[in-house]
């Protein structure tokens, strides 16, 4: 059985992605601070009859993540599929913006995704199969006022995923981007219903995006009939960016 | 370890890793030219250089070697 590592499994989205895949996969639960909620990811996984373990690691360090590999490889030999979902926001408008919301926003979503995805891609290349799908955001595609730090970040992320599935396609590894619009988890509750009511205006599909809108694409991606897909981004942002 | 014996294994891991020809690895073959090993081909045959005789390799090392033959020396030298 494959195994895939989702960072950020412990909430929102990654806890989705890691629910939904726990059903074919070994899935590895990564988490940064949440060690109970990953832990309860992770048995949910295992009730229903698939195999998980959680993870502590901090994406923006490497030796972080470099213990986190270790500990995977020791179990489980390689991690065949990689989820970058792992992200942070920390907005201000731009006159505003210190550095260290700049550089910590950078650093975890962009930088942190490079740590595991160069650490990943050496076990595929060797096994000549493998999966990564990056987390953007709609906001890398289209920009985002108060959001310059984040959306640079995952516009990179486009450019880091773009490049990865040239390099490394011959070896039979895919790599995409899929850009989210808005979804309820942690990261929009401080949007209050005014806002959602304008938020929905704009989408031609009338309702906030779901995380399971998410997992069932990288579901969709994972698979080995998905071999022909890469280098893309897709957003799944219920119409706002058509 | 022999020169001769690591280039026995050096060509076994040629074979199994990027299913190269056995009748092309000499000492002399260039690894890009007669080879055509592409440079994710040189990773992973690294990764198996360090798996099979349990060493590291560190990329600086890897800038002088064109051949076989300057392959084999390196890890002979490091065993
Ligand atoms: N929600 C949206 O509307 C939306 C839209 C577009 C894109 N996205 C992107 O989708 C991804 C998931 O978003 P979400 O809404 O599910 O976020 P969330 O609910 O805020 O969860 C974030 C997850 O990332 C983990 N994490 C944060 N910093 C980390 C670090 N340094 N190292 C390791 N893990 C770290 C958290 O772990 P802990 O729980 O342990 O802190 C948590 O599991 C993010 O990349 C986000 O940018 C979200």
């Amino acid at each position: 059985m494959k195994t895939v590592f989702v960072t950020g499994a412990s909430r929102g989205i990654g806890k989705s992605i890691a629910l939904e895949l726990g059903k074919d996969y070994q899935v590895i639960v990564g988490f940064s601070n949440s060690k109970d909620k990953a832990d309860e990811v992770a048995e949910e996984i295992k009730k229903l009859g698939g195999e998980s373990l959680a993870v502590q690691l901090n994406i923006a360090d490497r030796n972080s993540v470099d213990e986190a590999f270790n500990l995977i490889e020791k179990t489980y030999k390689q991690v065949d599929i990689l989820i970058n979902n792992a992200g942070i926001t920390k907005d201000n408008i731009l006159p505003r913006m210190k550095d260290d919301e700049w550089n910590d926003v950078i650093q975890t979503n962009l930088t942190g995704n490079f740590y595991t995805s160069q650490r990943a891609i050496k076990k595929m290349i060797k096994n000549k199969w493998g999966r990564l799908i990056f987390i953007s955001s709609v906001v890398g595609i289209s920009g985002n006022q108060g959001q310059a730090n984040y959306a640079a970040s995952k516009a990179g992320l486009i450019g880091l995923s773009k490049s990865i599935s040239k390099e490394v396609g011959s070896r039979n590894i895919t790599s995409n981007v899929i850009a989210p619009g808005y979804i309820e988890t942690d990261m929009t509750s401080f949007i209050d219903d005014e806002n959602r009511e304008n938020i929905i205006e704009q989408l031609s599909i009338k309702r906030m995006g779901m995380p399971e809108d998410i997992a069932n694409m990288v579901s969709f991606l994972c698979k080995d009939e998905s071999e022909y897909i890469t280098g893309q981004v897709i957003p799944i942002d219920g119409g706002l960016t058509t | 370890m022999e020169v001769n014996e690591v280039f026995d294994k050096v060509k076994s891991l040629f074979e199994e890793e990027l299913g190269i020809d056995s009748e092309k690895i000499t000492m002399d073959a260039k690894l890009e030219e007669d080879l055509e090993i592409d440079s994710l081909g040189i990773v992973e045959v690294v990764m198996a250089f360090e798996d099979e005789f349990e060493i590291e390799i560190d990329d600086e090392e890897l800038t002088d070697v064109g051949t076989v033959g300057q392959a084999v020396n390196l890890l002979h030298s490091k065993l």
